[in-house]
């Protein structure tokens, strides 16, 4: 079942009913599950609350489910396109700008010390 | 309220210009206008009183000089989208997660403004970092509509619009990604235009989606959205997406088009954008409004861009996408917040992330996420891009019947706080008719279009790739025939 | 863990290496790869750093120019196809060290693809090894672990990050699988970077330093029993940072391997570390979930599709490459492969070229470099090249040495002046007094001197044993405090013995 919506009215109009659209309906949904969304927050380092994952869930798979329909769209032989305007070999010459002051770098730091950004403990693989 | 608040920006400058008024009394008369009106508005996250009144102060003692004024707009005020760098301003993008950052650098739209002597009075509310059709989304609270305090003012650029309709300044800048600058404007009956992408340069515009995102002027009248377009536009080195070629004429062609003759244009009217999902109301003044284009001359023809039914579901493929990329650098270890929860660099990531984002960012990130996993990236992102490819060749073909093209902004007026904040998908609808120009990289503006139940209407025209100058002359034409809409007073 | 390592030996007689490499090289651009700051090394923290580098929000990248040529010159080099059209995309993973949280990578557009290098082995065999790719990407910021034992990650308290280094522009060579090395599998691989090295080093692109790690080597290494064919499952040792290092971790996880797989175990396919002081490899940090980097076209950067016209350009500018320069050299200096393969390796050709080219006989030149000057070099445990003399300081004590100024004792002692840096040759020469005495009025009295205070010696002269005039040479040179030219002092004692 796609996602029926209703578009709400202005409010003022009483007596006109609201139109019902079915752009967003796709395929059947629960395209995405609970613990799915747990990994994908843990990708995205965010350290979503059981009562969050829960509402996020049911959305994403509503959202999902919606967006879902561009499968929909033959084509195969089409090109992707990836950049609005079709600008290629944009440089800039190997010349030196200004950049930052060290005291500007570090300026909304919210840790620092001899010059560097100081942060926790790093757990990750050894560079 | 002070009569200077009422005026064009390119009367202001007129006055300024010659010596009639003051920049100082301009910039006071807005800033009076803030404080007073703002309140109840909440248009602005921040008034840089001292800096507008010094930047004004440089601009009469210049005049005084008997310099030549830096550009045409040099003296008049304008408020900011939170969104753009300012090194003498905070700059949050409306998200918890930059309170009170500092930028050290201005963005390329900032140094512009500052170059073209216009005061920049502060900046404007929106939603957090640009996602969201209402405000309802901006870690700073909501901002209110002029024309009816109980309803939103559109997002994400509701603070800029609503500034216009209070009076509180008469141009802002806004971006738009997928509507953010015309769906305000269609809700607060103001000008927004969206330039075609690469027009203005996006350095230091906080992105939400790069490929989309595109800042632009907004004003009241078509001729100061067309003045402010020229001194923020053009080529940009510090923006490889930047168009390399002159900055479309489009205060010229706003000054044609007020002369009122449209004869030998062609307007399209895209068949997919209007009818079923659309208010009777907001279809019934796009319908006055075009009975009004074919009297000034112009021939209406019904195109058809048969993929832009699509259009949502690929913006909100590649909007996702982009954005949980971009916004992976808010991360708590060189600027903004910081949460220290946990003992590892990780876990205070993840705490910050958690506790800096709202819902609605935190959807979009994880919904990117998920579209870009390598074994959904065909069906997903991959499969969103073409029809993007699909969306342009729409809107070429269209472009081959017609000048421009013509739909509602919106689909609906501006609705109630509230009604939508727990439903995103409801929300995304707002951006129906906006969405395909932002995915083909094309131009379009809004225009006030009359009202629907005391709630303004926006007329979206939409032109090809560069087609400014054309989409200009016929708004300032369809303009010149109605009278200006001007919201109630507001209270504080 | 298993316990003990396989004999070498015994594993090439048990097993086929499947070798693959991948080189980062850090290109010298004056600037980033996408922002005008500055590359130099060692600057204090976080003072080479813009918007862009530190991924500022609302910052842009563009791209440098001069690294999208380095990236095609090195491609052609390595006799690679470039990409007549390509992208860049974002790699996508949480990291302190890197600002924007993804990094922005060539992935799967790389512009230069399918190329080959030459490579020399010990024994002169000429290895070919396949390119698979050149592509560009950025370097990430340092982190400095604080706390904890010897500044390592594990254990550290806290870390301090230092973004100078961020978006320096990075070239990522990768190698084709590279199969039957069986034995040579080591030396392939030294043979390889070194090639590599000597090559990128000819382009003027890089400063190819290992110890600075502006050249970074993983080593990628699979087993599989002799002759089957099967593929198996490789390990990649990043960390390796020296032509010795590579050879021995290419050498270290083949014994490895094959303990594990004799025990019936599996390979992880795992990222090892190479442990300088043991010549181990030692695991890295076993991931919790496969890494997915969601990789995408980066939206705020344009295509690079360079026109036939470009490419054909920077063709032009290819200097002469090292295997013909020194196929162009031995014959000119006459060397046999054992002789050219030394100064190869002394790291001599560039110097003693730039001798000759200073007007020095290359015998002559090659001689100071390889003998005098590679003693100096070992002495003070540097290279050749960063010893404190040029070429040209070096023609000049040749030039010398012809012109009878001074003999090979006394320009040991000028070039040792110049080594202390006391200035140019002709100054020491002055400073120290140096000059052969070739004043025969002062060597006649040396000599007949030295004559009467040995009759003896002097009547074997006279009697036509001038072999004998060896110790009255000595006596002189003695006297003279070495300062007489050799040649005229036998010359006169003959003379006055006649």
């Amino acid at each position: 079942m796609g996602t029926r919506l209703d578009v709400p009215t202005a409010g003022r109009a009483p007596g006109v009913a609201a139109p019902v659209i079915h752009l967003l309906e796709g395929p059947l949904s629960a395209a995405i599950t609970r613990d799915e969304v747990a990994h994908l927050a843990r990708l995205a380092r965010l350290a979503v609350t059981d009562a969050e994952l829960d509402v996020f869930a049911g959305q994403l798979d509503v959202i999902l489910g919606s967006v879902a329909r561009v499968g929909e769209v033959a084509a195969d032989d089409i090109p992707p396109t990836s950049h609005a305007v079709p600008l290629e070999n944009v440089y800039r010459p190997d010349e030196l700008r200004p950049g930052l002051s060290q005291e500007q770098a570090l300026s909304g730091a919210p840790a620092s010390e001899d010059g560097r950004f100081r942060v926790p403990q790093i757990l990750g693989e050894e560079a | 309220m002070s009569d200077l608040t009422r005026l064009t920006a390119a009367d202001l400058a007129a006055k300024i210009h010659s010596r009639e008024v003051s920049a100082v009394e301009v910039a006071q008369a807005h800033l009076d206008r803030i404080a007073a009106v703002d309140g109840g508005v909440h248009a602005f996250l921040h008034v840089a009183s001292d800096a507008a009144l010094a930047s004004a102060a440089l601009v009469d003692d210049s005049i005084a000089a008997g310099t030549a004024p830096a550009s045409p707009l040099a003296g008049v005020p304008l408020a900011l989208k939170d969104v753009f760098t300012t090194a003498d301003m905070p700059t949050t993008a409306g998200s918890r997660i930059l309170e009170g950052w500092r930028p050290p650098y201005d963005a390329t739209v900032t140094a512009r403004l500052r170059a073209a002597g216009v005061t920049i009075l502060g900046k404007t509310n929106m939603d957090e970092f640009a996602m969201g059709s209402s405000t309802e989304y901006s870690a700073y609270g909501v901002t209110r509509n002029p024309w009816d305090p109980s309803r939103v003012p559109g997002g994400s650029g509701g603070g800029s619009a609503a500034a216009l309709a209070a009076f509180e300044a008469p141009l802002a800048i806004g971006t738009d990604t997928g509507g953010s600058i015309r769906q305000p404007a269609a809700f607060t009956g103001t000008v927004g235009v969206k330039p075609t992408y690469g027009g203005v340069s996006r350095y230091g515009l906080i992105a939400c989606a790069s490929s989309l995102d595109q800042g632009g002027p907004c004003a009241r009248t078509v001729l100061d959205a067309a003045l402010l377009h020229e001194v923020i536009g053009g080529h940009d080195p510090l923006d490889s997406t930047s168009i390399d070629s002159p900055v479309p004429s489009v205060v010229a062609a706003a000054r044609q088009g007020a002369d009122g003759d449209l004869s030998g244009l062609r307007v399209g009217v895209v068949r997919e954008l209007g009818g079923e999902g659309y208010q009777p109301g907001v279809q019934a003044s796009f319908d006055a409004a075009l009975r009004q284009l074919e009297k000034l001359g112009a021939e209406v023809v019904e195109v058809s861009c048969p993929h832009f039914e699509y259009g949502l579901a690929a913006y909100y493929l590649i909007l996702p996408s982009e954005v949980s990329s971009n916004l992976a650098r808010f991360d708590a270890m060189r600027y903004g917040l910081r949460v220290d929860e946990g003992a590892s660099a990780e876990a205070v990531m993840a705490a910050t992330r958690e506790a800096g984002f709202g819902p609605e960012v935190k959807r979009r990130i994880i919904l990117g996420t998920y579209a870009l996993s390598s074994g959904y990236y065909d069906a997903y992102y991959g499969q969103a891009q073409k029809v993007r490819t699909l969306i342009s060749r729409d809107f070429a073909a269209a472009f081959a019947q017609a000048d421009v093209l013509v739909s509602p902004a919106t689909p609906t007026t501006a609705f109630p706080i509230g009604d939508k904040v727990d439903d995103p998908l409801a929300m995304y609808l707002n951006d129906l008719a906006t969405i395909p120009t932002n995915l083909a990289g094309t131009a379009a503006m809004s225009v006030p279009s009359g009202l629907s139940d005391g709630l303004p209407v926006g007329l979206q025209i939409m032109a090809p790739a560069l087609g400014e100058a054309v989409m200009y002359r016929v708004a300032a034409a369809y303009e010149s025939t109605r009278e200006p809409l001007v919201a109630p007073e507001v209270s504080a | 863990m298993t316990a003990s390592l396989v004999d070498f030996d015994d594993v090439v007689e048990r097993y086929d290496p499947m070798l693959g490499l991948e080189v980062h090289v850090e290109l010298n651009t004056n600037t980033k790869m996408f922002c005008g700051c500055p590359t130099g090394f060692g600057a204090e923290p976080n003072t080479q750093v813009c918007p862009t580098c530190l991924g500022l929000p609302g910052s842009l990248p563009v791209v440098n120019r001069a690294a999208v040529e380095s990236a095609m010159r090195i491609g052609l080099a390595l006799n690679c196809s470039i990409a007549p059209w390509g992208r860049f995309a974002r790699k996508n993973y949480f990291y302190p060290d890197m600002p924007k949280n993804f990094q922005t990578s060539q992935y799967d557009e790389p512009i230069a693809v399918d190329g080959w290098l030459d490579v020399t082995l010990d024994d002169g065999e000429i290895f070919r090894v396949e390119i698979e790719r050149a592509h560009m990407e950025e370097d990430t910021g340092k982190s400095l672990h604080v706390g904890g034992a010897t500044g390592r990650i594990h254990g550290a308290e806290y870390s301090l990050l230092d973004y100078n280094r961020a978006g320096v522009p990075l070239i990522e060579i990768v190698t084709k699988m590279i199969p039957g090395t069986r034995e040579r599998a080591p030396e392939v691989a030294r043979a390889y970077v070194t090639a590599l090295r000597d090559l990128i080093k000819s382009l003027g692109v890089s400063d190819v330093r290992m110890d600075q790690g502006s050249m970074r080597c993983d080593v990628n290494l699979s087993l599989s029993p002799r002759g089957s064919g099967i593929l198996g499952t490789r390990s990649e040792t990043k960390n390796v940072n020296s032509l010795r290092s590579v050879e021995r971790a290419v050498r270290y996880e083949m014994c490895r391997h094959a303990a594990v797989l004799d025990a019936g175990e599996k390979i992880v396919q795992e990222t090892r570390h190479f442990q300088e002081d043991t010549a181990t490899t030692r695991s890295g940090r076993v991931k919790e979930t496969s890494e997915d980097y969601r990789y995408f076209p980066e939206p705020d950067l344009v295509p690079i599709a360079p026109s036939a016209e470009w490419v054909e350009e920077l063709r032009g500018t290819l200097p002469e490459l090292p295997w013909a320069r020194r196929a162009r050299l031995q014959a000119e200096w006459g060397l046999s492969d054992e002789e050219l393969r030394d100064l190869v390796n002394a790291g001599a050709l560039d110097l003693i070229e730039a001798t000759v080219a200073a007007g020095a006989p290359a015998g002559e030149a090659r001689s100071w470099w390889v003998a005098y000057l590679a003693q100096q070099a070992n002495a003070r445990e540097v290279t050749l090249d960063a010893l404190p003399i040029t070429p040209a300081q070096v023609a000049r004590v040749i030039a010398l040495v012809a012109g009878g100024e001074l003999n090979n004792k006394l320009a040991r002692q000028v070039v040792d002046g110049v080594l202390a840096g006391e200035g140019e040759p002709d100054a020491v020469v002055e400073a120290r007094g140096l000059k052969v005495v070739s004043d025969d009025g002062a060597l006649i009295a040396a000599v007949d001197e030295a004559l009467a205070a040995q009759p003896d010696v002097a009547q074997k002269i006279r009697d036509g044993k001038v072999a004998a005039a060896g110790a009255i040479v000595g006596a002189v040179m003695k006297a003279t405090k070495g300062q007489a030219d050799a040649k005229r002092v036998r010359e006169l004692i003959i003379e006055r013995c006649g």
